[in-house]
């Protein structure tokens, strides 16, 4: 495997002895300029980004990050754009690792052997595709390995031992477990459900599992961060832009930073080791 | 007794296991949904080879939704038209007023073996929307149908009668508030829903095993058309033409034919032009991967899907169903369009030549129908798919004649 961030940022929370943080936001929002303010002071903050490319049509999202896609194509945001953001961070934050989120169909548009190469040579590490499964990955998966990009795969309270399986063989990386049986900004789920479902995905990877989707404060984030090696948030971001959008850039910034801070804190307090 | 004939339950033309149609179908789905999308797949199999469901299904939809529907006709259209002999599968006279009951009386039942206690729908123009909602009413199950803001409006009375029928009805504002919207928001439920919801989804798209499902619920039209073709005209047709928005009308006709000499007309909605605002997905569109499948849409060089328009609620979307789009590959189909203008001007000859009234979506059949019986001769014989009556669209209609501003002065 070719050098990647996302195994250097795991070894590393590894002897920190805690969990990484990952944090969310769309690409773009609420225009191009202000994005790169927001996502270099979120990448700061991060073990591991998750720059979400915008599309016209987020079936799997909540309200909170849907509208995050909707201002940032109304503000005109091009995958140009997307991927001159991810050079942005990673020039400016070359310790923090990358991840571009999306859905099929922008890969697809693109051309997925183009995709993989300029997600690469702007300095992504991975790749999760919220709308395409295990089943459906032949459409992706030679070219993000020829680009050395991981690809990473949600697991679900509602994934059978058997998609489990399906995923642990075809993901690299780290497994995404979505925490709850719904979108993405809903209530996180019963705590020992996830710490169970956890276990069961660990016995068969041993890659790492990060554990996202309505987590929003930062005992949420600590509580989780026990058992999880990373602790993902999004909506809990997105939501300070939509709250404050017309405010500048630098307050705005601020904002997602001290948001970003108070979790990183949570996570760096954890002492006792998995 | 045996409500089976002409009814065959044989699955031909099926796609592979992982429900591609060719290139095209699929399962692209987020990852909570595919379990429940797999217990679904096998549901259905087991359903659908089970007598019980099947004399079940059978005795609904002939004393319930009123099937076989009449083959008629149209003796003074085709000669007014000229050409070909015209005739209409009338769709329109089913319960509720449209094909959408076939469906959803499959699905429904369906929902009620798996022991799901709530349904949920997507609608454009309200038909499958008011199908849903009967066939809950019918067998008790709660039922929450998402619609576009835009088609809420448009279709006034279509939702009044979903409250009627004891249905919510949830308007959907975002994205372009139409019926691609109101298909996302019903995967938002689901995916948060699934484990005592059903989805029942009203066309020929969405991920496997729904294109599938829904096909070989319609198939009941196309079965019964050629039977009654060849009884009363004693012959199959020449031609076969459907509108196509999703396509599942035009798949329910089309494939029980799809073996025989018969020539496929899939009609879709050309707006006001090819060139300005449409919904026709099959002849300007291209491959790109939506709401759970692989399949030709209206979107941008970047993917983002485009706004659509039609006069018709029912056809204004941007994708549709992936065997069509794999029968268009193959050459399987003829590809014309109809404007909104068109459509309208088809709504008029029909209710003044025959006293029939259609809906907006399956005028668009008929003006290309029109069209191309005009082209033939007397011995020749098109079959039209009227699957839907008009009495949703009176509105759009008085406002697209101008007759209401008159009315009001």
């Amino acid at each position: 495997m070719i050098h990647n961030r996302l195994d250097e940022v795991f070894a590393r929370c590894r002897k920190q002895q805690r969990a990484a943080l990952v944090g969310y936001l769309t690409a773009g929002d609420p225009n191009p300029e202000t994005s790169a303010s927001l996502l270099e002071g979120l990448a700061g903050q991060v073990d591991i980004i998750e720059i979400g490319m915008p599309f016209s049509d987020p079936m799997a999202d909540g309200p909170v990050i849907q509208a995050a896609s909707e201002r940032a194509l109304a503000a005109g945001t091009h995958m140009a754009d997307v991927f001159a953001l991810v050079r942005h961070i990673n020039a400016r934050h070359p310790e923090t690792a990358i991840v571009l989120m999306g859905y099929a169909n922008t890969p697809y548009a693109m051309g997925v052997e183009r995709f993989a190469e300029q997600a690469r040579m702007s300095g992504a590490d991975g790749v999760l595709i919220v709308d395409l499964p295990p089943e459906e990955d032949d459409l992706l998966h030679a070219p993000l390995q020829r680009a050395g990009l991981h690809q990473i795969f949600l697991l679900a309270p509602t994934s059978s031992e058997r998609r489990i399986r399906l995923a642990a063989e075809k993901a690299t990386g780290f497994i995404y477990y979505v925490s709850l049986t719904g979108i993405t900004g809903a209530e996180m789920g019963a705590l020992d459900a996830i710490r169970k479902q956890c276990a069961l995905i660990r016995r068969h990877t041993e890659l790492p599992v990060c554990i996202g989707f309505g987590i929003k404060t930062p005992d949420q984030a600590r509580a989780v961060a026990e058992f999880a090696d990373g602790v993902v948030v999004g909506s809990a971001f997105v939501a300070e832009i939509a709250a404050h959008e017309h405010e500048p850039a630098e307050a705005l910034t601020s904002r997602i930073v001290e948001k970003a801070r108070g979790m990183r804190q949570a996570l760096e307090g954890r002492r006792d080791a998995r | 007794m045996n409500h089976a004939q002409p009814y065959s339950m044989e699955i031909t033309h099926a796609p592979d296991p992982r429900g591609h149609f060719g290139p095209y179908g699929g399962r692209f789905a987020a990852e909570t949904l595919m379990g429940p999308l797999s217990e679904l797949e096998a549901a259905f199999f087991s359903a659908w080879n089970d007598q019980a469901f099947q004399e079940k299904r059978m005795v609904l939809l002939k004393h319930y939704v009123g099937r076989p529907t009449p083959l008629y006709h149209a003796e003074r259209l085709s000669k007014e038209n000229g050409g070909a002999q015209i005739w209409l599968k009338r769709e329109d006279l089913t319960h509720t007023g449209a094909h959408k009951i076939n469906n959803t009386i499959g699905q429904g039942l369906l929902a009620h073996r798996m022991g799901k206690r709530r349904v949920i729908a997507e609608t454009g123009a309200g038909q499958h929307g008011v199908a849903t909602a009967t066939v809950a009413a019918k067998l008790g199950m709660q039922c929450d149908v998402y619609m576009g803001r835009e088609d809420v409006e448009r279709q006034m009375p279509n939702v009044l009668r979903m409250r009627l029928l004891g249905a919510n009805v949830i308007p959907v504002d975002s994205g372009t508030a139409t019926l691609k919207d109101a298909l996302n928001e019903a995967l938002r439920d689901w995916v948060a829903s699934c484990e005592n919801t059903f989805y029942i989804i009203g066309t020929v798209a969405g991920p496997h095993p729904y294109p599938l499902m829904v096909r070989q619920f319609h198939a009941v039209i196309g079965q019964e058309a050629r039977a009654q073709m060849l009884d009363q005209a004693g012959c199959l047709p020449d031609v076969a033409v459907a509108c196509v928005g999703g396509g599942s009308n035009a798949m329910g006709l089309f494939h029980p034919l799809r073996d025989d000499p018969v020539r496929l007309v899939a009609v879709e909605a050309a707006g006001t032009g090819l060139n300005r605002e449409h919904a026709a997905s099959l002849a300007r569109g291209r491959p790109g991967i939506l709401h759970g499948n692989l399949t030709y849409l209206l979107e941008d060089e970047e993917g983002q899907i485009q706004g659509t328009h039609s006069i018709s609620a029912g056809l204004d979307y941007p994708g549709v169903g992936p065997e069509l789009a794999a029968m268009r590959d193959a050459g399987e189909l003829e590809l014309e369009q109809a404007t909104d203008e068109q459509a309208l001007h088809a709504f008029r000859t029909l209710t003044a030549t025959e006293g029939i009234i259609p809906a907006l979506e399956s005028s668009h059949a008929l003006a290309a129908g029109l069209r191309i019986a005009s082209q033939m001769s007397p011995d020749q014989h098109v079959l039209i798919n009227l699957s839907g009556r008009g009495d949703k669209d009176m509105n759009t209609v008085f406002k697209a004649l101008g007759w209401l501003e008159e009315a009001n002065q």
